[in-house]
């Protein structure tokens, strides 16, 4: 497992795109918000948590069919599949890999887009904090998605159809979580039940997702 | 004799070929008297007026919205663990059918906020979840169609119908979150004296009887077709071979 962890680690940093790529798209989807709204700094820093949100969901969105679908094609993910490794390790490895790639540095990048978008100065820790205990969820359900759509040519789109509505409620409870605290008020409900889905994908959506793998290998 | 008799297809066409009519002209007399009796020779609202007639559409298409749900969730366990294709492929048949209830609903609901709240839409939880619910249909019938090779179209649909509806669920209570919204708590349930007058009730009693029998109607009927199009496609491959 910790070989496959590295070597999709490395995978991502040196065949390049995985690990810069997020970000910068997240740094687009913030840039250009003012371009839509206007440059208001009070409308900008209402809606700054939720953008920042939206725009770390996105990032993850996008870099998602990495996740299987190169070594669906180079033909490894039939030798993972043969090894002597549950598929659900493989499929968590994946997700822990696409989220060190993806989820976290999306966190660290989370503040320095706030100063852009004039995060009011409590919300700081609460958008780090709230993606942080998110952004995990989203590589995990995300995994499934990939795996769903694994053996489908150009199945980019239909993998956010399928994907964006289970990101429904993660989305709602981690922009909750950054709202309240960008406003000072009590974020302690809506962050434990976002670490409640976090908590609940992580332990049971790699059964579904590894079913699904199977399915599609067959 | 067992239900699961009906899980062959020949079985399956000759009983639904037989019920299909008479479930066709019940939903018939149902709808009709239904509506009529809704629509012409009810009272309007005290407050309302004439739009609470809305409701004989909007509460059993939202009803039957989830209810489509509900038979495609069990349709795809049986699927998934008795491997019956008649069972994949009516959760295959049902889901256009709960997609457009859902549309429907949604649409009526519309047309009842706009005198009523004076909004056609609200970020309310109720309506939400009904919007989510949609696509999740869209996604699920989207699967179904993306996949050439049948068995792996539903087993991987039915797998998605089960995460879906953990997700469904999960999403319909985190939306709760907000705050109660516009929309009325549940009117309708089964254990109160009484939940609307009984002028409006007995004819939304039809009302629903009749949106379940036309969902019956139609899922067999589709299931039908379905099964049909797959023996006709599995001539063809053995003529071609041949």
């Amino acid at each position: 497992m910790k070989a496959l962890l590295t070597r999709d680690l490395m995978l991502a940093i040196r065949a390049g795109g995985g690990f810069g790529l997020g970000l910068a798209f997240f740094l687009i989807v913030t840039v250009l918000v003012p371009f839509g709204v206007g440059p208001q700094t009070e409308l900008l820093s209402r809606i700054a948590p939720g953008i920042l949100w939206i725009g770390a969901l996105l990032a993850c969105l996008l870099s998602l069919d990495r996740i299987f679908a190169l070594d669906w094609e180079d033909g490894s993910l039939d030798l993972l599949a043969t090894a002597p490794l549950p598929m659900e390790g493989i499929v968590s490895v994946k997700a822990l890999a696409h989220w060190i790639t993806t989820g976290l540095p999306l966190v660290f990048a989370a503040p320095v887009l706030g100063v852009l978008l004039s995060l009011p100065v409590p919300a700081y820790q609460w958008v780090v904090i709230s993606l942080a205990v998110g952004t995990p969820a989203l590589s995990v359900i995300g995994t499934f998605g990939a795996a769903l759509t694994v053996g489908i040519k150009r199945g980019g789109l239909l993998m956010s159809l399928l994907v964006l509505p289970l990101y429904v409620p993660t989305l709602i409870f981690g922009a909750e979580v950054a709202r309240r605290g960008a406003e000072g008020l009590a974020v302690q409900t809506p962050l434990l039940l976002l670490a409640g889905i976090s908590f609940g994908v992580i332990a049971l959506l790699p059964f579904a997702s590894a079913a699904v793998l199977r399915i599609n290998l067959r | 004799m067992s239900l699961w008799e009906y899980a062959n297809p020949v079985k399956f066409i000759r009983t639904t070929d037989k019920v299909l009519p008479w479930v066709w002209a019940l939903t018939g007399i149902c709808l009709v008297t239904g509506l009529v009796w809704g629509f012409f020779f009810t009272p309007d609202d005290f407050r309302q007026g004439s739009t609470v007639k809305i409701i004989y559409i909007h509460v059993p298409s939202a009803l039957m919205a989830i209810n489509a749900w509900l038979m495609m969730l069990v349709a795809s366990l049986i699927w998934i663990v008795r491997r019956h294709h008649v069972s994949a492929l009516a959760a295959r048949a049902a889901a256009p059918v709960g997609a457009v209830m859902t549309m429907i609903a949604l649409a009526t609901g519309a047309f009842w906020g706009q005198p009523m709240w004076g909004t056609w839409w609200a970020w309310d939880p109720r309506l939400t979840s009904f919007l989510i619910l949609f696509l999740f249909y869209l996604g699920y019938m989207a699967l179904w169609e993306a996949i050439e090779n049948d068995d792996t179209a539903a087993d991987l649909t039915s797998i998605l119908c089960l995460v879906g509806s953990v997700f469904a669920i999960l999403s319909r209570y985190a939306v709760n979150f907000w705050n109660q919204g516009l929309h009325q708590g549940a009117t309708l349930s089964l254990d109160k004296e009484e939940n609307i007058s009984d002028v409006f009730w007995f004819p939304l009693l039809v009302c629903i009887a009749g949106f379940v029998l036309l969902f019956i109607a139609l899922v067999f009927l589709r299931t039908q077709t379905e099964i049909r199009a797959r023996r006709t496609r599995a001539l063809l491959a053995r003529e071609g071979q041949g």
